[in-house]
């Protein structure tokens, strides 16, 4: 009765977060398409619905419709699989990503995450890593040279700049003394990371762009120098996998950042639902200002920033915690 | 030491302060009213001679203008105009029968300028879009209308030198036929 019953509570609880995060991804596209338009003084898309609200379904429809084309000189298999892996770890993520402190319902205890463990943070930095993979691959297995210079790209960027994302989370590790994601945020209760943790909340903005390759770091994909880089050759569902992934990543990066920095579902007056809808929702239309703002970053510019910059910045942050946390004690 | 190190501050808030520009700048631009038209409900007014779909247009008194003297099939670059002259009831030139392929059509308007009669004008259609490139051809019968077009009131047989429309002298700007036995030395 009690497996049945935690089964249950699985299930719904999976199909919520994933029907949650599919369906703030394909609106986060409309959010996108809608604020990037306002930002360069022309409406978004209108047409399609009300204020153009069903634009994802039409989108997606037509992704659907078009013909999934592989093209010859791929290796097939893992030209198939390098979409889903872009896709899968971005959701996979999810999993341990926390959504509140959690619910008693009908006197049972039900925390309000998928999988509790004790080491949240490093699975999500796992699983960033591994996406690397899905953009690599397709790169590698698209048989053209565009496609190989973005997925060359890709792998190089997402590498150097998992580490300064990394780095720039130990700090809040430190801070919580804990890698549990439910304790990272109960430990901001008082006072956000990003006010105690200016430096990494900085670093972790940047690399969380880089790792999610949008402007100003979306080399892999440059459109003018590189036509689409590792995804020139997908179509059909398989680009739009590649898309959504993307879109997911977006979510998933505004949850952690959410989670890390910005104190979680904790703040005054409204609901601890709300409260996290509005962090998490933040960091996304942040990201989308930035890619209406900035120009593309060269590529020495991409490299040097990332070494040279952000993960001595990080070390040094991570010194600097230590040192205070010693002195504290 | 100290210079360097001011430098480098120098160069840090001259990079944080281009950053923030930028994204006032956007920021900025998102409180404006957007200055899309939004086509099929506002209509952008055309200026007046702008070059749209072809008629061949009618003289006030109704007849045909065109006379088929295929000068504007010789004058079209890309040979999208064809027709066979034939003569109608009354003795005049007529087209027998008048093409136009509108998907050949590059709307460059050297047809309406090499037309003797004003016969073949563009107008200021532009959405015509078919499903199927075969209905793009247009025949004599699509392209008539019943009126003149820009030149209303202008009659080609009004101004030739063939007593078509009435008796000698009734022509616009013609002279009154001279006697010539009046004129004699």
């Amino acid at each position: 009765m009690d497996l049945l019953a935690g089964v249950v509570v699985m299930l719904l609880k999976m199909a919520v977060v994933l029907a949650v995060v599919f369906g703030l991804a394909a609106y986060m596209i409309l959010i996108e398409r809608k604020l990037l338009g306002r930002f360069q003084v022309r409406y978004g898309p209108n047409r399609v619905g009300l204020f153009g609200l069903l634009q994802p379904i039409a989108d997606g429809l037509k992704m659907l419709l078009k013909e999934d084309i592989i093209p010859d000189g791929v290796d097939r298999r893992l030209f198939l699989v390098a979409p889903a892996i872009v896709a899968g770890t971005a959701l996979f993520a999810f999993a341990v990503v926390p959504f509140g402190a959690g619910l008693t319902v009908f006197g049972r205890a039900v925390p309000q995450v998928l999988v509790k463990t004790d080491v949240g943070l490093l699975f999500i930095l796992g699983l960033s890593s591994l996406a690397v993979y899905g953009v690599a691959l397709g790169g590698w297995t698209s048989d053209n040279k565009y496609s190989l210079l973005g997925g060359l790209r890709g792998a190089a960027q997402m590498i150097s700049y998992e580490l300064a994302l990394g780095l720039s989370v130990v700090p809040v590790a430190m801070t919580a003394r804990s890698l549990d994601l439910s304790d990272i945020v109960a430990a901001q209760a008082a006072c956000p990371f990003a006010l105690i943790q200016p430096v990494a909340f900085l670093i972790f903005i940047t690399s969380a762009l880089a790792e999610t390759n949008r402007i100003p770091f979306d080399l892999p994909e440059a459109e003018n120098e590189l036509q689409a880089g590792y995804h020139t050759e997908y179509s059909g569902m398989r680009f739009a996998l590649f898309f959504v992934g993307e879109y997911v990543n977006m979510i998933l990066l505004g949850a952690i950042t959410a989670i890390f920095f910005l104190g979680g579902w904790h703040g005054p007056i409204l609901p601890p639902v709300i409260w996290l809808a509005i962090k998490v929702l933040a960091v996304p239309v942040f990201l989308i200002w930035t890619r209406a703002s900035l120009p593309r970053l060269r590529y020495d510019q991409l490299m040097a920033l990332g070494w040279k910059a952000l993960v001595p910045l990080a070390l040094a942050n991570i010194l600097v915690t230590g040192a205070v946390l010693v002195a504290q004690n | 030491m100290d210079e360097k190190k001011t430098g480098i501050l120098r160069e840090i808030a001259d990079g944080v302060a281009g950053l923030a520009g930028s994204y006032a700048a956007t920021l900025a631009h998102l409180f404006c009213k957007p200055v899309t038209e939004q086509y099929p409900e506002y209509k952008r007014p055309l200026p007046e001679r702008t070059r749209g779909r072809i008629i061949l247009t009618r003289s006030p008194d109704g007849n045909e203008r065109c006379v088929a003297c295929y000068l504007c099939s010789g004058a079209c670059p890309v040979n999208c105009i064809s027709m066979q002259s034939g003569e109608g009831p009354d003795g005049r030139r007529r087209a027998a029968w008048f093409r136009i392929n509108f998907a050949r059509c590059i709307y460059c308007g050297l047809c309406e300028e090499a037309c003797p009669t004003l016969a073949i004008q563009l107008t200021a259609e532009f959405a015509f879009s078919k499903d199927a490139i075969g209905d793009f051809v247009y025949e004599k019968e699509d392209l008539l209308v019943d009126h003149g077009g820009r030149h209303p009131d202008y009659d080609f047989y009004a101004h030739a030198g063939v007593a078509a429309g009435g008796p000698k002298g009734s022509h616009e700007h013609e002279d009154e036929p001279v006697d010539i036995k009046s004129i004699l030395p």
